[in-house]
């Protein structure tokens, strides 16, 4: 067993329904999350997601498979019962109760003191910013101030682990990125391992320490935010986050080949990732795409077939020789125009270490 | 220009009244006037073949409260007055207890229901509505008699040995009132819970809450004004029910409005019937204030 593992589920399976319309929502996952990380479930709506949350939290019981809380086997508990706190998709705020009221509901029932109750409160008010508010209702405060009494709510009884179900996806663009700063600034002065689910690839690379992606009821890839971007282990992973370039490729003694035969990088040491010599798909992000001059020696010859600007980047697409489209996103100069009009002729220089082999 | 403006105003007031004058005037005349006639006659004196004598008189207030004695004069509390009092408050009161214990897990049931079936359950509840009062008194007199179905079913499996007497005493009254109002409390039941989030239990539960605890810290809190509501539909007509007391409760389990009725007929004491009549009004509309109170007080959940 994990030393510092906070949670760990083991061949978790839950399967809703039964006969023909059974859904396996949770296909064998097994995760270790450690303790005092920020930890993120990542994945496309219906991936299971939110299904191992509520596994975590005790809404849900496993049809098969056990869950461990900092090594003991919580798989039957009640969630009563589970030292586990929930940050709800739709906060869950007690209506009836003021914000003070909200935050202390969680120690009232554990049966703390009525001083230690008022302390930790004023403790976790001053925590979310939210001190003026203390005799509010919920319905009287804004989406952003909603927010934080529910992290307020669950942090209060000072929980092993904080499960959070897509916070912030209620909120607008611009709180959301305070917010994201606001939870990591949290979960640092907290110490408490955060157990994050997200469906938005980018707030779960700012903000984790590891990611877990999933797909369909199945955990594809656990890894460090760098880890999962450039090292994904297949098409779907590379796909779901962030934009890539799939190629066709193959692999030799020398290094990555396209399928049309030109060489376009070293050989990956760290994994082998198919067949030697078998055809492998390749992907490549678009900003490690070099464009140069046509025919400079080396480079993959394309031709433009669109630019699109974006602010910061301008997109440029463009084709190869064999009909494979390529983006590559490129910093906007000061003039706003790259230079590249339809149909110029172009040479294509992958980064070094750029071109990634995935597994299938 | 402020003074066109004012005169805007008042003519829109001035139409406004006009136009709710229709309303108005059939209040007066359908509710307020038969009142004012009721208040009126608490305080004239009884006619000798029943009607009033229009002589000012605090005769049938007096004696709702208090008797004198024919004999010798002295003025003591009307034991018997009170009794019938008491035993009004305290069958409403048991018969709002019983319809919320009962209504409360059927309309959780319904509103749990996924929505195409909730209508069906809805139509359910109101079917007895569609039979008279008293037809459905006299139902259930056919249910709980010493020849009804309950006895004999419990004869026939041998609970008992003689025939037990339900009917014509209090508990009579209380189920038939209980049967009879149950409707009124689980349809404002089922609309809070209805509009209750049930994603509030699992946040309950989260933050350790047991079951018991979540029912009386969350979910019994906040659909509180259906409760009230339903409380309030139920406890007004029972205090003034007349029909089930005098069908199950025979002669013996008299309720307020068996003793109004009295009044007014054998009785032959028209002031202390519209005394009586007063004062339960008064009480209806002590108890409308308290849903009015605490449903504007915290009322803000719903």
């Amino acid at each position: 067993m994990d030393e510092n593992a906070a949670v760990e589920s083991r061949d978790v399976v839950k399967v809703f329904g039964a006969g023909e319309s059974a859904l396996r929502a949770l296909d064998d996952v097994s995760v270790v999350i450690r303790r005092g990380e920020f930890f993120t479930l990542l994945g496309p709506s219906g991936c299971g997601k939110t299904t191992l949350l509520r596994c975590i939290a005790g809404f849900e019981t496993p049809s098969s498979g056990t869950i461990l809380l900092n090594g003991r086997d919580i798989t039957a508990e009640p969630p009563n019962r589970r030292p586990v706190n929930t940050v709800f998709q739709s906060y869950a705020l007690f209506p009836h109760l003021t914000v003070a009221e909200n935050i202390g509901f969680g120690l009232e029932m554990q049966g703390k003191p009525r001083a230690e109750v008022g302390a930790t409160v004023e403790k976790m008010l001053a925590l979310v910013k939210l001190e003026a508010f203390a005799s509010r209702k919920p319905q009287q405060l804004s989406g952003g101030q909603q927010q934080r009494v529910a992290l307020a709510r669950a942090l209060a009884p000072a929980p092993e682990v904080l499960l959070l179900d897509e916070p912030l996806s209620a909120l607008d663009l611009k709180l959301r990125k305070e917010m994201q700063g606001e939870l990591k600034r949290l979960q640092h002065e907290t110490g408490i391992t955060f157990v994050f689910v997200t469906h938005d690839q980018e707030e779960a690379l700012t903000m984790s320490d590891r990611i877990g992606v999933m797909e369909d009821g199945r955990l594809l890839q656990v890894g460090a935010p760098r880890e999962i971007y450039n090292r994904p282990v297949n098409r779907f992973v590379a796909d779901f986050i962030g934009e890539t370039n799939f190629l066709k490729g193959r692999l030799a003694a020398d290094g990555i080949h396209l399928a049309s035969g030109e060489w376009v990088g070293a050989p990956d040491q760290a994994r082998g990732g198919g067949e030697r010599g078998g055809e492998v798909t390749l992907a490549v992000r678009p900003e490690q795409v070099r464009i140069e001059a046509a025919g400079d020696a080396g480079s993959l010859a394309a031709t433009v077939t669109e630019t699109v600007y974006s602010g910061t980047d301008t997109h440029c697409h463009m084709r190869l020789a064999d009909g494979t489209e390529i983006v590559a996103r490129l910093q906007s100069p000061p003039s706003g125009d790259v230079g590249l009009a339809p149909g110029a002729e172009v040479g294509l220089r992958f980064a070094e270490g750029a071109v990634q082999v995935l597994g299938d | 220009m402020a003074g066109g403006e004012a005169a805007r105003a008042s003519e829109r007031a001035r139409n406004g009244w006009l136009l709710s004058a229709p309303a108005l005037a059939l209040l007066l005349i359908g509710a307020s006037g038969p009142l004012l006639i009721v208040a009126v006659y608490s305080f004239l004196a009884p006619g000798q073949y029943g009607n009033v004598v229009w002589d000012f008189s605090l005769d049938g207030w007096f004696r709702v409260f208090l008797e004198r004695d024919i004999f010798d004069g002295t003025v003591s509390a009307a034991d018997a007055h009170l009794t019938i009092f008491w035993r009004s408050v305290k069958l409403s009161l048991m018969t709002t207890l019983i319809t919320f214990v009962l209504g409360l897990p059927t309309a959780w049931f319904i509103a749990t229901r996924p929505a195409s079936q909730r209508a069906l359950w809805l139509f359910l509840i109101t079917i007895p509505f569609w039979t008279n009062l008293l037809i459905r008194t006299f139902a259930i007199m056919e249910v709980i008699r010493n020849e009804g179905l309950v006895n004999n079913l419990l004869l026939w499996l041998g609970v008992i040995e003689a025939p037990v007497q339900i009917v014509f005493t209090e508990a009579a009254v209380l189920i038939g009132m209980a049967y009879v109002y149950l409707p009124l409390m689980v349809l404002p039941l089922f609309a809070a819970i209805d509009r209750f989030d049930m994603r509030l239990i699992e946040a309950g539960y989260d933050l350790y809450a047991a079951r018991w605890q979540v029912l009386r810290r969350v979910i019994l809190p906040i659909i509180r004004p259906g409760i009230v509501a339903g409380s309030i539909l139920v406890f007004v007509p029972s205090l003034g029910a007349y029909v089930t007391p005098r069908v199950l409760g025979g002669g013996r389990q008299m309720m307020i409005g068996n003793f109004i009725e009295l009044q007014f007929g054998q009785g032959r004491n028209w002031p202390l019937g519209a005394a009586l009549s007063m004062l339960l009004l008064m009480i209806v509309m002590a108890a409308l204030l308290f849903y009015v109170r605490t449903t504007t007080k915290e009322g803000g959940d719903g």
